[in-house]
């Protein structure tokens, strides 16, 4: 392991060592899984891609926070619960008070970044694991969600001082949020999600940040006695990522026309499966945002290839468990 | 050098040694050493570091099971393959890295991985009386209901030697057991290390300290880059001849010449102190005052523990606000309480590990060498990965690296090259002070000319270094002033023409201070 081979080893084996080629196949497996079953040619409909994008679009806005943290070394457990007290608010906002889309987008935005601050402030700065940290936060944002909620969905059906219920229309940003653009082929949470996709990649590939954070992932103390400043780095990732759970929760919301208190159960677990199978090291220092795009276009692809063939829920489960595991064995790298 | 190949006293020896010969690699760490350990007796095993008086003891202990050479116990051929075989063989081995699991308590470490049992489970009544039997034999005041993690080091330290001696021992080994004990302590493990070799018992020590040579051991053989180079009964070896021992070996011709112009004063520390967190009201670094002028090596020596590293640490901010004393930085006082201070101001500190603390082993060459100068990288905030690449190519130039290419990983580069992105990291900020430690472990022959050569070319441009290494020649050819540490103090400011082995080995045992003018 001294010195680099001379001899360049065969072009696919180069290839293969590239961890987003390796993604890439992943990704094209799933596919050719959707052309082999394709449902007597449901995958070739156009349709079939845009309801497969737009329904991972959620869990990828999810993804993207997800990388910035566990590039650094961490992981984000609250996210499901962040984009459920995310769409409570949301819908709270916009459909009960009635404020304005420009109101209630910031401070819906402001809410799962302030989680997203506590729970990186918590693990950054009192030293806690950021496992405990935001599995704290999980619980926490959960209850939080159904106390502003009361319990119950904050739907179009509004209580009346009378105690009767009545009926508001859905307001303009929930209907601009689930509409669709190019001639009804492409989803706008779509177009969100390619939007924070951007803003991610930005920031962890050219953005000193970034470079912070892949570094504090890779070795803590080597990147604190290079200057790097380690808490305010860190806090800022699980921000970035309670930022990107809101995003996530105004956009279920929005597909939904309602805020459920109980949205987004488990979601934090498909996000970090997402960013793995993309190839992102868990251990941290290692990743990017175009291997979780590809992870998530992969787990997309192949819950809509199971869903048209109508698999039963129990077996695409245990089918996505068993990918899951192949894909993260294809992934490790080989140790010398 | 005729060095008295065995040392024999008249009884049969307890464990005998013969033609031990351990290789790591291409490097051979012992070659031929033969040894003997007496009954009664206590054999101090001295060197400088890594002579391989650890190794030598590894192997006695089981930890090496692949050695050349043979080793008798009570006359029988033996070849411990693990520390419980050497143990059963007699043979207890007190490593100076504790083996001790801090969430368990006193009595339960001490008969860790022999548990007393009564039908399977373990029998807590009849460990707890047995251990409190053994310390009270012992002469060790220790409560054995106490978890380990609750215990001072010093505390942990007997613990570990009430482990060792919890089974009977026939050869005990111990490194250097003082380095976390203060003076009482250090009163009682000796009464116990006496009353041990009355029993009958084969002491081997390992220490650094001359006074503790002196004091305590009977005997000597003293360990010189892996091989046996003297030794003799201490009653008839002077001070001089160990030391002498101990250094003998040419220095030169690997060493580029130094000419050293040192300009203004560049850095003065003023009773600088670290405290040591682990033990409270003691210091890892006491009261130490230097001054650093630019263009000039300022060598820092010292054995283990001398505290040199962490000198280095305090002052780049490493350890926050805990340091004491007044720093100045070209005549103006400044505090330094994180590395991103200390940067700005520019001081780099190449640390002593580069793999733990130096660099990101899964990131690139450009994104390692870049990584302390990013702020004026990415004015804005936003990276130009253009201008990191020349910066890095200008840099590796220079320090002649070897890279397949810019965007590999460092962790496959070799040891050379990886201290060569460490030291271009801080290269990149263009420091007026910087501070090395070790710079040339773990460094092959060819980068280890190279560096030192842009040691030379780096004071020749005005910047000013500290310099530690254990290397003595290294240290003796490369440094224009020495100044030497000895447990946290300074006990000695060598200047170029002045210093030689004896004397900074000498001050780092811990010999009562020099002329001491910072």
């Amino acid at each position: 392991m001294t010195t680099p081979p001379r001899a360049a080893p065969h072009v696919w084996a180069r290839c293969w060592a590239n961890p987003s080629s390796r993604a890439f196949a992943a990704l094209v497996l799933v596919l050719a899984l959707g052309c082999w079953f394709n449902a007597e040619g449901a995958f070739y409909k156009l349709g079939t891609h845009r309801d497969a994008l737009r329904q991972a679009s959620v869990y990828g806005l999810l993804a993207c926070g997800m990388t910035l943290v566990i590039v650094s070394g961490g992981i984000d457990l609250a996210v499901g619960s962040v984009l459920a007290l995310s769409a409570v608010t949301f819908s709270l906002l916009s459909i009960h008070w009635g404020w304005s889309a420009w109101l209630t987008v910031p401070c819906t935005l402001l809410v799962g970044g302030l989680c997203g601050t506590a729970s990186g402030s918590i693990t950054a700065l009192w030293r806690i694991q950021p496992f405990i940290a935001t599995l704290a936060m999980m619980v926490f944002a959960r209850g939080l969600a159904k106390t502003v909620s009361g319990g119950m969905k904050v739907s179009t059906a509004v209580q009346q001082a009378d105690g009767t219920y009545q009926f508001v229309p859905v307001p303009a940003i929930f209907r601009g949020i689930d509409s669709r653009v190019l001639g009804g082929n492409l989803s706008v949470v779509t177009l969100v999600l390619v939007a924070c996709a951007l803003l991610a990649w930005l920031a962890l590939a050219r953005h000193r940040w970034g470079r912070h954070l892949l570094a504090i992932g890779g070795n803590e103390e080597a990147a604190r006695l290079s200057g790097v400043p380690v808490t305010r780095t860190k806090i800022l990732a699980y921000a970035a990522s309670g930022l990107f759970a809101a995003v996530a929760g105004i956009c279920q919301a929005a597909q939904e026309q309602q805020g459920d208190p109980e949205a987004g159960v488990g979601y934090e677990l498909t996000a970090i499966a997402i960013v793995v199978i993309g190839g992102t090291s868990l251990m941290g220092g290692r990743g990017g945002m175009g291997l979780t795009l590809l992870g998530m276009l992969t787990i997309g692809y192949l819950e809509k290839v199971l869903s048209i063939n109508a698999v039963p829920e129990a077996s695409r489960l245990m089918l996505t468990g068993l990918i899951i595991i192949l894909a993260v064995l294809a992934q490790r790298r080989r140790r010398s | 050098m005729t060095p008295p190949a065995t040392i024999t006293a008249s009884a049969p020896p307890l464990a005998r040694l013969r033609g031990i010969t351990k290789r790591f690699g291409q490097v051979t760490v012992l070659d031929r050493v033969d040894l003997d350990i007496h009954s009664g007796e206590i054999l101090i095993l001295a060197g400088e570091n890594g002579a391989g008086k650890s190794t030598l003891i590894k192997i006695l202990g089981g930890v090496h099971p692949d050695f050349e050479g043979t080793i008798e116990i009570n006359g029988r051929p033996a070849r411990p393959r693990s520390p419980l075989e050497a143990a059963s063989l007699g043979v207890r081995v007190i490593f100076q890295e504790l083996s001790l699991v801090p969430s368990m308590t006193v009595a339960d470490n001490i008969f860790l991985g022999r548990a007393l049992t009564r039908r399977g489970f373990v029998d807590d009544r009849r460990q707890r009386r047995e251990a409190r039997d053994l310390l009270a034999r012992l002469g060790l005041d220790l409560d054995v209901d106490r978890r380990v993690e609750d215990l001072p080091i010093a505390r942990q330290q007997l613990t570990e030697i009430a482990k060792a001696l919890a089974q009977e021992a026939r050869v005990l080994v111990m490194d250097e057991p003082t380095s976390a004990l203060n003076e009482p302590e250090v009163e009682a493990l000796f009464r116990l290390v006496r009353q041990l070799k009355e029993r009958g018992c084969g002491i081997v020590y390992i220490t650094h300290k001359m006074e503790e040579i002196e004091t305590i051991g009977d005997r000597v053989a003293v360990l010189r880059d892996g091989r046996l180079v003297g030794g003799g009964s201490l009653s008839e070896v002077s001070r001089d001849r160990l030391v002498q021992w101990m250094v003998g070996r040419e220095i030169g011709g690997q060493f580029p010449d130094r000419r050293g112009e040192p300009g203004a004063e560049r850095l003065r520390l003023e009773g600088f102190s670290v405290p040591d967190p682990a033990r409270p009201g003691a210091h890892r670094v006491r009261n130490v005052s230097l001054t650093l002028h630019a263009g000039e090596i300022l060598g820092l020596g010292g054995l283990q523990g001398s505290g040199a590293s962490d000198l280095l640490l305090g002052l780049f901010g490493a350890f926050g606000r805990q340091p004491t004393g007044r720093v100045e930085l070209d005549g103006k006082p400044v505090t330094l309480r994180c590395p991103a201070d200390s940067i700005r101001q520019g001081m780099a500190l190449l640390t002593n590990d580069r793999k733990a603390t130096g660099l990101v082993l899964s990131l690139s060459v450009t994104a390692n060498a870049t990584l302390a100068g990013l702020p004026q990288l990415s004015p804005g905030g936003w990276r130009r990965p253009a201008a990191e690449e020349t910066a890095t190519r200008t840099l590796g130039e220079r320090l002649s690296l070897r890279a397949a290419s810019l965007d590999q990983d460092v962790q496959f580069l070799s040891g050379g090259n990886q201290q060569k992105v460490a030291l271009a990291k801080w290269l990149q900020i263009k420091p007026r002070v910087l501070l090395l430690d070790e710079p040339t472990r773990g460094v092959d022959i060819g980068a280890k000319r190279d560096i030192y050569e842009l040691l030379n070319a780096l004071t020749a441009e005005g910047i000013a270094i500290i310099l530690i290494t254990s290397e003595l020649p290294e240290l003796l050819a490369l440094s224009d002033r020495i100044l030497v540490l000895h447990r946290g103090g300074a006990t000695a400011l060598l200047p170029r023409g002045e210093a030689t082995a004896e004397r900074v080995l000498a001050a780092a045992m811990g010999h009562p201070p020099t002329e001491m003018t910072p």
